[in-house]
């Protein structure tokens, strides 16, 4: 007989789970294997709420696995490590992201391209190696191989860094990889959220001139006097879309619902790049003439690797880039997926666990 | 009163033209300007008939005035230069493909991109610097600025080397662009006409390991004893499909009927790049998730700049490429139309001009 999950591994556990497709999420026990000789445990100091943390609680990718402990944006500090850990000691402030384990001997895992592995173990709703249920940082504490966790810069707050985690590697990935990082270059960033706005502070510091390409047009002082977007185009205004034609040369494509993918092909200038980070869970409408007629491609990326995840963390480090937050107590956590649906958040929740998850 | 195209110009011309949406195509008298200082002036001896001529004299993509006289993958000899003529000589082999003007001065121009200029200037159906509008291959004579002409060099066959002018640096412009040109990499093809079948030819000569992915399984011989490609897949075959899933660094998609994308897709590897040169007039369904998982893209490509053109050519004549043809008389177009639109061809029709085209 199935194990329940609090008997599965020796390590109690206690974290905030969702139980059905309403999403609702609430107190759920569980457990955390033994620390192993490459495993590092952490108690979770801070998780931020993702907006697929959302799509999985309510089984809008349909392939969620109940109950679910989301979470994939946690920093924590190291309680124990196993006796063939090397890159980690007792007290140090370590972070988790999207990925807990992957094959390890691919060419993706050779090329420091875990998130590309066939065989990727997500840190919540996956299997792991040994045949149990993953689950997010939403809970007290995590037991992880050494090879992703990331340490997390002195500088670098655990509130805004924590988004970072998933947030910031997804947008910096692409950036480096398709080579949106020439300084003087145009930037577009289509949906100013959690993913959005990182992109703004990247954009930013990679010296390129950024543009936000929003449908809420009260977002415009926030985007350029907080964020330091340089304009502001509001995808319903004709007039100012029209005098922007061909003027940029790549977007980043943060949003997460369907949406007409013409008028931002229709920004960019010859050769540019339109990338998509975000997941809608329907497809979207290629037209292919644009992209025949300007040599422009549209691309995907996911997350990133560890060893590029490190990079990006030292990266924001050294630029003072951290996400936006809105620090809230675990018993808020409904209020506050509510509130992700509807955009209502600049930019990210960020759940205080260790102050506010109590059995 | 606005003068017919017999005067327009001063050189009588002759050729086959469209006049309406049945695209029948039928004698045409009309004219051409005079050897200006930058012309070439060459007589037409071949013409290809690319699958764009059909969609052009059927104003399938609704920008055709009539009459047309199609045809952009132009070989002919020279017959007189203007005085400004430094590339030319008279007795040279040349050609012409898609475009025979542009603004010279744009950024896209200045990068040796003049197929990418917003003031490009198509070689049929445009209107010219002059206000007159261009006429196209299936004529006796061209005129065009020298900046345009393309050399030919000896060793091509006349005949199967115009179709390189628009089907050659179509497929040969992306596999550069987007560095499919390397050799060990695997190339996937999809259709296989005009297009599919340079594309197999110009990746085998690179080095590349090439997969034909076509509906019709009896191109398939054709395909590996004729061409050269590696392996053939056909596209209603999900179990051969799904077996070659994650294989392709590339694929050039040469099909312009709309189709399914998620299929090719899936045959990318990680970090592949599917490069569409067919331009289906409706959007394609595109899922984003199979794209971010892979980190995949999609991206287009349209013919390429006059330098990149002849240094494909070069590359055609290096390696002894040119396109398969079935030469037909200027007479026969109209089946030959026909046929074309059932892909009833291996791979390009060529209208022999210099031998069958005769003012009635």
């Amino acid at each position: 007989m199935a194990k329940s999950p609090d008997q599965e591994h020796p390590c109690k556990a206690f974290g905030w789970a969702a139980r059905d497709k309403s999403g609702l999420l609430s107190p759920l026990c569980f457990s955390r294997r033994e620390n192993g000789d490459e495993d590092v445990t952490i108690k979770i100091l801070f998780c931020g709420v993702c907006h697929s943390d959302l799509h999985v609680a309510k089984n809008e990718w349909g392939f969620t696995n109940y109950p679910v402990v989301p979470g994939h944006e946690m920093v924590g500090t190291v309680m124990k490590v196993g006796s063939d850990v090397k890159k980690f000691k007792v007290g140090e402030r370590v972070g988790v992201g999207v990925i807990v384990g992957s094959c390890k001997k691919c060419e993706s895992c050779q090329q420091d391209l875990e998130n590309y592995c066939p065989q990727t173990i997500f840190t919540y709703n996956s299997h792991y190696t040994d045949g149990t249920k993953t689950y997010g940082g939403y809970s007290d504490m995590i037991v992880v191989d050494e090879r992703y966790v990331l340490r997390f810069p002195d500088n670098l707050p655990s509130e805004g860094g924590a988004p970072l985690l998933c947030a910031g590697i997804t947008v910096y990935s692409p950036m480096k990889y398709y080579g949106m990082t020439e300084p003087g270059k145009h930037l577009g960033v289509a949906g100013l959220g959690g993913l959005g706005h990182v992109a703004v502070k990247m954009g930013k510091a990679f010296g390129l001139k950024v543009t936000v390409i929003s449908s809420s047009p009260k977002k415009e002082t926030e985007a350029i006097e907080r964020l330091g977007a340089d304009s502001f185009l509001v995808t319903s205004d004709p007039a100012k879309m029209k005098a922007a034609l061909g003027t940029m040369d790549y977007i980043i494509d943060t949003v997460s619902a369907v949406h007409p993918l013409l008028p931002l092909l229709s920004l960019l200038k010859l050769n540019g790049k339109l990338v998509t980070v975000g997941l809608p869970d329907k497809p979207l409408e290629l037209p292919i003439f644009p992209l025949v007629l300007g040599r422009k491609l549209v691309g995907g990326s996911d997350i990133g690797g560890m060893k590029e995840t490190q990079e990006m963390l030292d990266f924001c480090a050294k630029h003072g880039i951290t996400a936006d937050v809105e620090v809230i107590r675990m018993d808020y956590i409904n209020t506050a997926m509510e509130r992700l649906a509807k955009s209502d958040v600049r930019y990210r929740f960020v759940i205080d666990v260790a102050s506010s998850l109590s059995q | 009163m606005a003068m017919s195209t017999e005067n327009e110009h001063p050189v009588k011309a002759f050729g086959w033209a469209a006049r309406d949406t049945t695209g029948h195509l039928s004698p045409f008298r009309f004219s051409r300007r005079a050897t200006g200082e930058k012309d070439v002036t060459f007589k037409v001896l071949y013409c290809g008939i690319c699958h764009s001529d059909l969609h052009n004299i059927k104003n399938e993509w609704g920008m055709t005035s009539y009459p047309v006289v199609p045809g952009h993958e132009i070989v002919g000899m020279v017959t007189e230069i203007g005085t400004k003529v430094r590339k030319f000589k008279v007795g040279d082999k040349v050609g012409v493909g898609c475009m025979v003007g542009s603004c010279r001065s744009c950024a896209n121009c200045k990068e040796d991109l003049e197929n990418y200029c917003p003031k490009m200037i198509l070689t049929y159906g445009a209107k010219y610097y002059d206000g007159t509008i261009t006429h196209g291959g299936y004529s006796d004579i061209m005129v065009s600025d020298e900046h345009f002409v393309i050399k030919i060099p000896d060793n091509l066959p006349l005949d199967g080397s115009a179709p390189l002018l628009c089907a050659g640096i179509t497929v040969y412009s992306p596999l550069k662009y987007y560095r499919l040109d390397k050799a060990g990499m695997h190339l996937g093809v999809v259709g296989l006409g005009g297009l599919g079948h340079m594309a197999v030819k110009f990746a085998k000569a690179m080095g590349l390991k090439v997969t034909v992915i076509s509906t019709s399984p009896n191109k398939k011989k054709e395909a590996m004893d004729h061409l050269g490609a590696d392996a053939f897949l056909v596209s209603r075959n999900t179990e051969e499909m799904e077996l070659a899933m994650g294989t392709m660094d590339g694929i050039i998609d040469t099909v312009s009927a709309v189709h399914a994308l998620l299929p090719v897709i899936s045959l990318l590897k990680t970090n592949g790049k599917l490069v569409m040169v067919g331009a289906p007039e409706k959007p394609l369904e595109l899922l984003a998730f199979p794209l971010l998982m892979g980190r995949k893209m999609v991206g287009g490509s349209c013919i390429g700049g006059i330098k990149e053109t002849q240094e494909m050519i070069d590359f055609a004549a290096k390696h002894n490429i040119v396109a398969d043809i079935e030469l037909i008389p200027m007479d026969y177009v109209n089946t030959a139309m026909e046929r074309l639109s059932k892909a009833d061809v291996k791979y390009r029709f060529v209208i022999d001009i210099v031998n069958s085209l005769k003012p009635s």
